[in-house]
Order: structure tokens, then C-alpha cells, then sequence
């Protein structure tokens, strides 16, 4: 009996220390994080605590500066152009490799999925130098361009990955009744797939949202993306609006979690129905 | 034999469905062929390919081939070439573009030609001699084994230099001296770095993920979300908030000081602390989601076995459990070692002159000392380095689970 109680006490103790272990590393991940977001409503200057007083001074910074609204614009354009296309070859091109059993298929999906796996830097520095003499170098269609293919391989691997729950038998059965392969896509294979589809995209956005490295080479004054902006307001001299556009940032990416979880909810009741 | 035209038949059609199979590939591949393959490979041929050199000094680079013995300087005719060629060049203003490329490979190359050149009668009945009396390192084999190392089309020199070595005037490859050597500190750094950040992703995130993967599913699914959210918060946001938090007068300096732990703050920031911080913060979900996926799939009933069997639980944790989550701890390390090998955005905002990391000497050479064949030779260096270790983690676990958890 004795012998019980120590082994209860021992577990405990372990249970104490994983929880504690646990804790500190979540407050390590989400610390610094959540620190930032105070600052940003503070009336002070500097970038300490405790803060003088409640402003939304640094909002009004963002939102009324052309440099970090031309910023924002380019983010966006450049994010939604390169998410179109990249959402629309990804899709076709997962269509084709879940059908494909030739030789050489493995050697296709490693070189779709390269530009995931070789070093930003590299990419950057390649881009950098093929698009120079073509002219692309500080153009949106060069960046755009970079952008898609970084972005291609996330549509691949998601939408790949639901379609591997797709029941062909479906697309068989609407070719049997007639329809042709671009009305069975439209009308039977893409609405049961997009949910899939739509977290590809959000994958893709999300990647040429945050990318930094290969707009730093490619992208010239004009083409200045949010990050871009970041980037040389933390270098030169860390400022409030700094903070706010953190703030907003951090707001998107709960949106996005919350949509791609919606998404995945939503991707595993419709495997339910088929 | 009415069955033979039916497999034939049958063999065309699954012909049709693979070609059309392909069709759909096609316009991604190509697109990614042309878009990103034909980039990376044409900048890795930049590491071996070198006509800087040729194109503004095309007669002697070309007498070059000929010149066999080494360890005498060449024949009278490549001196007279070398003289027309350095004429020509400095008349049409090209010859910074040839000591550019000689300054990579050879002490104050930019001197030597802009002397000579000012020195270099109009003619000379023996150009060897109008050549070394206008200046002498001419005379050194060495100087044209420079010349000679830099005339293309192909050369070793970029890869060499990229792991600090290089050749003699005889084609002997030696070690550069100390006071020159630079990368293979580098690149020790960035694989030092590289270990350090994996061991301490681990070290945090396998009692992490252990809790997450043995918890009741909704409560796990709920912590699950304080490791998603700064895995979806952007990379700047994050290095920002580090910057924020650990500079001189950030939060935890002034926590510290508050406690009355230090009377001065002490520096957190823009040196090695910062780098290995914020890109443990960075990878630590990489790390996460794999030994995660990992444990949850290990039954139970194996522990329970070894518990039932009388094991105390911390041996059953070590002799049993442990050794059933390596195949995680191999696919999360590996990942993370990759991805810190690589990393170019964090160093370079939350390291100091000294931290830096190849990626920052691939970006340094080229835009802000042009020098792209090295640049090149060094992406070429972690490119391979890059793909060894993703075929390692691809015979570990496959290439699909990167990045998405």
C-alpha cells in the first residue's frame, strides 16, 4: 500500500512538472506577442511599460500615412493576384496528380513542391537575378509572378490532400450521365472539394502576406508590401505605428485561423455525406 | 482472341487517362519550370560560369590556354595581348570591370591595372619587358594565375572561395590564409545556430506536445490553439515583438531591473541571446506539430502495459513511450535545422554584425557588394546542404506533411 502511495506522489510530481514546463513555454510563444498589442494603444512615445496613457494616436499614424496605406494596397493586390493563380493552377494541376500513376510522378511532385523547401534567400537571389534582365525586377508582374510560385505548392499539398478523400465514383457517375469533363468539374467535383480549395488559397494568401525576403530583391520603392515596410521601420527605428500595424496583423491572423478551422470542420462533414 | 482488341482497347484508354492526367499537371509544372526551376538552376551555374573577365579581355584570356609551365610567366605573345587588351579597355572605359573581377582572386587588382595602364607605352619592340617594367607583379606567376583562373568560361574559384580555398598560379588548391577566411566560420555558425535552435526547440516543445497530445481532445484541441496562433502570426510581427521585448529598455530589462536582479540593463538584443530567442519562438511550432502528430498516435495501452507490469512511471515513460516518439523528434528536428540553416529575415533584424548566418552573406554579395559568382557558390553550398537533409526527412517521414502540421 505503501508502495501505491509513493507511486501516486512520483505522479503527481510529474504531472506538476509537465504542466508547469507546459505553461511557461505557452506563455514564451504568446508573450512577446501579446506585450505588443498594449503598446500600440499608448498616448507615449516610447515603446515601454507602464504606459502613460490610452491613445489611438498610432492608428490614426497608419491610416492617414500614404507609405503605409500604399503598403497595405500593395499587399493586398499582390496577395489576391498571386493567390488566383496560384489557387487556380494548384487545383487543376492536384486534379491531374491524384489521377496520375506514371513513372516519374514522384520526381514532378518533389519540383511542385520545391519552392517550399529551397531557402527563401536562394529564391530571392534567383528571382533577382532572371528577372533583371527581363525587365521584371521592380515590377508588380515580376513579383507577382514570385509570389505564385511560392504560394503554388500550399494549394497543392491541401488540395491534394482533400481529394484524397473524394469519392471518384461521383465524377464517374456524372460523366455516365452525360456531362463533360468541364461540367462535372463546376458542377459535382469543385463544390464537394472547396472547402479544400478555399484553404489552399487562404494558405496561399497567407504566404505572400508574410513574405519578406523575395520582395526585399525583386521589388522596387513602388512595390513596397507591408512587410517590406516592417522590415525597415524595425531596422532603421522601432516606432509606435509599428505596434498598431503588428496589432492589426495579429487581428488577421485569428481571422484566418478561425476561417481555415471553419474550413476544416466544414471538409470533414461533407467527407461525412459522400 | 475477341479478348485481345478489348486489353488493347483497355490499355489505350488508361494510356488516354494518364496522358490527360499529365495534361492537368502541365501548366503548373511549366509554369514552375520557367518561374522558379530555370532561376535557381541558372544562379547555381553562375558559381562555376565566369565571362567577366573574357568579355572585356578577350585576346588574353583566350592566350591563356597555352600558357603550360606554370611556374614561369608566359610567352612574349600573351604579354603583348595582356598589353593590347589593358589599351583597350582602359580606352572604352571597361577595365574597372576587369579589376573588379581580379580583386576577388588577387591583392589591389584595381592598382595594378590602373598602373600599368598609365604606365604602358604606345608600342614596344618586347611587350614582356614594357609590361613588368610598368609593373612589376607581372612578373609573379602568381598575378597570372590569377588572370588565368578568372578567363572562363568555367571556373572552380566561387566554390573554392566559398569554403575558403583557392588555387596556385600550379593549380594547387591551399586553404586561404586566416586573416582572409571567412565562410567556413560562417558556415560552422550557421549549422552551430542551426543545432542550438533544434535542441532548444525540442527541449521546449516535447513536454509540450506530450500535454497536448494525452489531454482530453477538446481541452488539447483548445491548447492547441496557443501554438497555432504564433505559427499563423506573421514572421516581422513576431521578430518586432522580440525587438520590443528585449531591447534596452524593453520588458524584460525593466522586469529585471524592477525585481532588483541587475542594476543596469543588460544587452538581450543584436547579439547571439536575440538570434537564438526569437528563432527558437519562430521554429518552436515546427517542432510542435510533428512530435504532436507523432504521440497521438501511440496507444496508450503500451504504457499501461509497462505500468501493470510494475515499471514506475518515469520508467515507463523513458523505456517505453520515448523511444516509440523518435521518428517526431527526427522529422521536428530535422525540419527546424533546415529551416534555421536558411533563415535570412530574423538574424538580420535581431543579430548583431557578428550573428549573421550564410543567408545574410548570400543577400550581402549580392546587392551590396557585387559579387554574384560568390553569392552563387555560397547558395549553392546551403542549397546542397538543403536538399541532403530534406531527402534525410522525406526518407523519414514524406515530403507532404511539410509546413502544414
Amino acid at each position: 500500500m505503501a508502495n501505491a502511495a509513493i507511486r501516486t506522489r512520483s505522479e503527481r510530481f510529474w504531472t506538476a512538472a509537465l504542466w508547469t514546463t507546459s505553461i511557461l513555454v505557452f506563455v514564451f510563444l504568446l508573450a512577446p506577442i501579446l506585450a505588443i498589442v498594449p503598446l500600440s494603444f499608448s498616448s507615449g512615445q516610447f515603446l515601454t511599460y507602464p504606459i502613460p496613457g490610452f491613445s489611438l494616436r498610432w492608428y490614426a499614424d497608419f491610416f492617414t500615412s500614404d507609405k503605409w496605406l500604399h503598403s497595405l494596397w500593395n499587399s493586398l493586390v499582390v496577395g489576391v493576384c498571386a493567390t488566383l493563380l496560384a489557387t487556380a493552377l494548384g487545383t487543376v494541376a492536384s486534379l491531374g496528380l491524384v489521377r496520375a500513376n506514371f513513372r516519374g510522378k514522384g520526381l514532378i511532385m518533389g519540383l511542385l513542391l520545391s519552392p517550399m523547401i529551397v531557402p527563401l534567400v536562394i529564391t530571392a537571389v534567383g528571382f533577382y537575378f532572371f528577372f533583371a534582365p527581363l525587365g521584371l525586377t521592380a515590377s508588380y508582374t515580376g513579383l507577382i509572378i514570385a509570389h505564385t510560385a511560392l504560394a503554388a505548392p500550399f494549394v497543392v499539398v491541401t488540395v491534394t490532400a482533400t481529394l484524397q478523400g473524394f469519392d471518384m465514383n461521383l465524377a464517374r457517375a456524372s460523366a455516365s450521365l452525360g456531362a463533360n469533363p468541364t461540367t462535372t468539374f463546376f458542377k459535382v467535383i469543385l463544390p464537394l472539394i472547396a472547402p479544400g480549395v478555399a484553404s489552399g488559397a487562404l494558405f496561399a494568401f497567407a504566404t505572400s502576406f508574410d513574405e519578406v525576403v523575395v520582395v526585399l530583391f525583386v521589388a522596387g520603392p513602388e512595390q513596397r508590401t507591408l512587410p517590406r515596410e516592417m522590415f525597415s521601420g524595425i531596422r532603421e527605428n522601432i516606432s509606435p505605428t509599428i505596434t498598431a500595424v503588428a496589432t492589426i496583423l495579429i487581428l488577421f491572423s485569428i481571422c484566418l485561423l478561425v476561417a481555415l478551422e471553419l474550413l476544416r470542420r466544414r471538409n470533414a462533414r461533407m467527407r461525412g455525406i459522400t | 482472341m475477341s479478348e485481345n482488341p478489348l486489353k488493347a482497347r483497355l490499355r489505350r484508354a488508361e494510356r488516354m487517362r494518364q496522358l490527360k492526367a499529365f495534361g492537368l499537371i502541365a501548366p503548373l509544372l511549366g509554369f514552375l519550370v520557367i518561374a522558379f526551376v530555370v532561376p535557381i538552376v541558372t544562379m547555381m551555374l553562375r558559381s562555376v560560369h565566369d565571362t567577366e573577365l573574357s568579355q572585356v579581355w578577350p585576346t588574353v584570356t583566350e592566350r591563356m590556354g597555352d600558357w603550360t609551365d606554370r611556374k614561369a610567366v608566359p610567352d612574349e605573345a600573351t604579354f603583348a595581348a595582356l598589353a593590347a587588351d589593358i589599351r583597350a579597355s582602359y580606352a572604352n572605359n571597361t577595365l574597372a570591370t576587369a579589376a573588379r573581377r581580379l580583386n576577388y582572386d588577387t591583392r589591389n587588382g584595381r592598382s595594378l591595372l590602373f598602373d600599368t595602364a598609365r604606365a604602358l607605352p604606345k608600342s614596344a619592340d618586347n611587350w614582356t619587358e614594357a609590361v613588368i617594367s610598368a609593373n612589376e607583379r607581372w612578373a609573379d606567376p602568381e598575378t597570372w594565375g590569377a588572370v588565368k583562373r578568372a578567363s572562363g568560361p568555367f571556373t572552380s574559384y566561387f566554390l573554392l572561395a566559398a569554403l575558403d580555398r583557392n588555387r596556385t598560379a600550379t593549380g594547387k588548391i591551399i586553404a586561404q590564409p586566416p586573416s582572409e577566411a571567412l565562410f567556413v566560420d560562417v558556415l560552422k555558425r550557421t549549422f552551430v545556430v542551426g543545432l542550438g535552435v533544434s535542441l532548444l526547440c525540442l527541449v521546449l516543445g516535447y513536454p509540450v506536445a506530450y500535454l497536448l497530445a494525452t489531454l482530453p481532445p477538446d481541452r488539447g484541441n483548445l491548447l492547441m490553439i496557443l501554438v497555432l496562433l504564433p505559427f499563423w502570426t506573421s514572421l516581422l510581427v513576431r521578430t518586432a515583438a522580440w525587438v520590443v521585448v528585449l531591447q534596452e529598455h524593453g520588458l524584460i530589462n525593466n522586469a529585471l531591473i524592477w525585481l532588483g536582479i541587475i542594476d543596469q540593463p543588460v544587452r538581450l538584443i543584436y547579439n547571439q541571446i536575440g538570434v537564438y530567442v526569437a528563432m527558437t519562438h519562430i521554429l518552436l511550432p515546427f517542432m510542435i506539430l510533428p512530435l504532436y502528430s507523432v504521440m497521438k498516435a501511440i496507444p496508450p495501452s503500451y504504457v499501461r502495459a509497462a505500468r501493470s507490469l510494475g515499471a514506475p512511471p518515469f520508467t515507463a515513460f523513458v523505456k517505453v513511450y520515448m523511444p516509440q516518439t523518435l521518428p517526431g523528434v527526427g522529422a521536428g528536428g530535422l525540419l527546424v535545422f533546415i529551416m534555421a540553416i536558411g533563415y535570412y529575415i530574423t538574424p538580420a533584424l535581431v543579430g548583431g554584425a557578428g550573428d549573421q548566418l550564410i543567408s545574410y552573406f548570400i543577400a550581402y554579395y549580392t546587392s551590396s557588394s557585387v559579387n554574384w559568382g560568390l553569392a552563387s557558390a555560397l547558395g549553392a553550398v546551403l542549397l546542397t546542404t538543403t536538399l541532403v537533409l530534406y531527402w534525410i526527412y522525406n526518407k523519414l517521414v514524406g515530403i507532404d506533411g511539410v509546413k502544414l502540421g
